[in-house]
């Protein structure tokens, strides 16, 4: 097998030996798991624990996090007492194995995906997994983060250990400069559109090139973030200065001189110059446009500057049927200019896109201007929350006319009760635009914070470069 | 866990590609205890118009395939959340096989865990074999030992990974073999912590809050 510990190697083998135990002779390496984030979804992975009478084996490496249910409007209403009991059970389990839980009132709860970087619990070189597919997240810092089930959640929580086979390596190059008003979320939604979304199944992905080295860590979560809606197992970024300047201070990370030593390790972790991919794709950084979704998989996406397309002239039956579908259930019209179509509400928030920069993007072309549909804000993490609203953020969404809200997954699931209404059709800064993931009948078109306030404004997919224009 | 060797039983065509975990379980469901069955909640949404009634068109809902426990679809079957509840709604339905031309890998592994055999096949034979059952309700052999799907004399092969194959055709669950290896685990642990001595989280008491 290529990337042997003697040849070159790429980021993701360097990953993969630092944390292989043993491998059996049918290829399956027992590994060993840095960080293990539990949420309320985690229930059916401590009911086994308790079927086979065991505990938490690592509560130093495991923690825990309420997101996908909380309320986001918390002061002063009463909570469903079904979403209480998700929490509930969490809070219960958490506490009874010692595991650390960032719950419901604690002033650093958030998205999981937020939360880890934010506390610094998100390292370079560290194996992070956690019940939700998104944890490709954690890659963004140069870490092996991935996404698993139930199962696996409880073989985690009494081992510390994972069975897995070496999947393959893709390498994403991105060269070249953004144009203003284009981010991360433009550049992972090309990808998708590009290779499909299971382009990268079985895939590891690294993601390289000028554009990539130029973003912040917000933008590289982003990023990686978006993987698992391509179908990679993983992405990653290498660490840089970039990466080092966001972890210091971070309350979870080491300090003093251990982080200095710690920080030396990370730089070193690089793909070897001539490591083999089994897989490269190159975009080209200038090239990309703000791009929407317009069906029910991220990878119907396309520049705004683009129309709706037409079944009727796709050759292949199945792809055709699959159009025909898509459009149906977005009440869209073949050939359709995207910039035609109206929206009726737009939510900035979910693990993808409610970081403070995030925040900012979309404040800054809301700023001063109202918005023609209503929406919500729902910041990443209560301190995010914060850190807005002592930048004025909140004031300015709050004069648009959008409702600034606690932080949790929200209207990226509905899990919480923040829903899109069957039918109606929301601008939104999350992840999935599959059929009813919003809400039953609800109509999702993905894109960026800033893509996302262009639309609130006009009230229908709208080229946010424009209002750049309008405003220089 | 439910071995699977070879199952001979009704299929089900589902002509969709991208068939993600969100429609095999609603997140609304996902309060809802185990113990309670998930096969209600089966790609609810395809199955069921809002006002609960069921969908005629929907292929499950039609009495050939009603009591399928195989569903033949095309690819990316099962991308998206992790969530394991989507495995669970399939198997309390009956279900023990899909076959398609690629799955979500997170689904993938999450199907093999519960005795569910994902059965990869080539985006044209999957297409042949959903043309098949379309007109004839055919009841398909699926056998993981030879890794064929056959049916009427035609016989298509598929793939898996042979370490989930060997699971499956046991029954076997990770967990034992795993804690078999706790003297390697714990040699790794601590080899390990003095080569990466920052793993470890620093807790401060009360962590305090970072300042951005
Ligand atoms: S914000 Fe959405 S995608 Fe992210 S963890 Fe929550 S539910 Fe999952």
């Amino acid at each position: 097998m290529a990337g042997s510990p003697s040849g070159p190697r790429t980021l993701f083998d360097k990953l993969w030996d630092s944390h292989a135990i043993v491998t059996r002779e049918d290829g399956q390496t027992l590994l060993w798991v840095d960080r293990h984030f539990v949420h309320e979804g985690s229930f059916h992975a401590f009911n086994k624990l308790t079927e086979r009478d065991a505990r938490v084996a690592h509560p130093e490496l495991t923690f825990g996090i309420a997101d996908h249910y909380v309320p986001t409007r918390r002061s002063g209403r009463s909570i469903d007492p079904a979403i209480q009991n998700m929490i509930d059970q969490l809070a219960r389990n958490t506490l009874e194995n010692d595991v650390l839980l960032f719950g419901l009132n604690d002033p650093r709860q958030g998205i999981v995906h937020v939360v880890g970087p934010e506390q610094g619990l998100t390292l370079p070189g560290l194996l992070i997994v956690c019940g939700d597919s998104h944890t490709s997240t954690h890659g963004a810092f140069g870490a092996w983060g991935f996404g698993i089930g139930a199962s696996e959640v409880a073989h985690v929580l009494m081992t510390q250990t994972l069975w897995q086979r070496r999947p393959k390596r893709m390498r994403i190059t991105v060269d070249g400069t953004l144009a203003p008003g284009i981010g991360a979320k433009d550049i992972a939604l090309s990808i998708i559109a590009r290779i499909g979304a299971d382009g990268a199944q079985g895939h590891a992905v690294e993601y390289a090139g000028s554009a990539i080295r130029a973003l912040s860590m917000e933008g590289r979560l982003t990023l990686c973030n978006l993987s698992i809606e391509a179908g990679a197992r993983c992405g990653m970024v290498a660490p840089d200065e970039t990466t080092i300047a966001y972890l210091r201070g971070r309350p979870f990370a080491p300090a003093g001189d251990e982080f200095e030593r710690a920080a030396e390790d990370w730089l070193r972790l690089q793909s070897d110059e001539d490591a083999e991919f089994d897989r490269e794709i190159i975009l080209n950084g200038s090239e990309i446009a703000p791009v929407v979704t317009w069906g029910v998989s991220p990878e119907d996406a396309l520049p705004i500057t683009m129309a709706v397309p037409d079944p009727e002239v796709i050759s292949d039956p199945s792809k055709a049927a699959q159009i025909r579908d898509a459009l149906a259930y977005m009440d869209l019209r073949p050939g359709q200019k995207l910039t035609d179509v109206s929206i009726d509400r737009v939510f900035i928030g979910s693990c993808t896109n409610s970081r403070i920069e995030d925040l900012r993007a979309a404040a800054q072309v809301l700023f001063g201007r109202k918005a023609k549909v209503p929406g919500l804000v729902s910041p990443g993490s209560s301190l995010v929350k914060q850190q807005a609203e002592s930048e004025g953020l909140d004031r300015i969404f709050k004069e648009a006319g959008l409702e600034w809200v606690e932080s949790g997954c929200s209207m990226c699931v509905g899990m919480n009760g923040d829903i899109v209404q069957p039918g109606e059709r929301c601008a939104s800064t999350t992840n999935r635009n599959f059929k009813g993931r919003q809400g039953p009948g609800a109509r999702t078109h993905l894109m960026s914070p800033a893509m996302v306030a262009a639309a609130a404004v006009t009230g229908s997919l709208a080229d946010v470069r424009r209002l750049i224009e309008e405003r220089s | 866990m439910q071995p699977f060797q070879c199952l001979t039983a009704p299929a089900c065509p589902l002509p969709y590609a991208n068939i993600d975990t969100d429609q095999m379980i609603p997140a609304r469901f996902m309060k809802r205890s185990r113990a309670e069955g998930y096969g209600g909640y089966l790609l609810h949404d395809m199955r069921f118009s809002s006002s609960g009634r069921e969908i005629a068109d929907f292929p499950l809902n039609q009495t050939p395939y009603r009591n399928a426990q195989i569903i033949v679809a095309r690819r990316n079957f099962g991308a998206g959340s992790s969530r394991e509840a989507a495995v669970y709604a399939l198997v309390d339905y009956g279900v023990r096989c899909v076959i398609a031309p690629s799955f979500g890998d997170i689904f993938a592994s999450n199907s093999v865990n519960n005795g569910l055999l994902p059965a990869k096949v080539g985006e044209r034979d999957g297409e042949a074999l959903i043309g098949l059952l379309q007109e004839t309700h055919a009841e398909l052999t699926v056998d993981l030992e030879a890794q064929t799907i056959s049916v009427k004399g035609i016989s298509v092969p598929f793939v898996i990974d042979p370490v989930w194959r060997t699971k499956l055709l046991n029954g076997w669950d990770d967990i034992d073999i795993t804690l078999s290896q706790a003297d390697a685990i714990a040699r790794f642990r601590e080899e390990d912590s003095l080569i990466r001595p920052w793993v470890t989280p620093r807790i401060r008491d009360g962590a305090g809050q970072t300042t951005m």
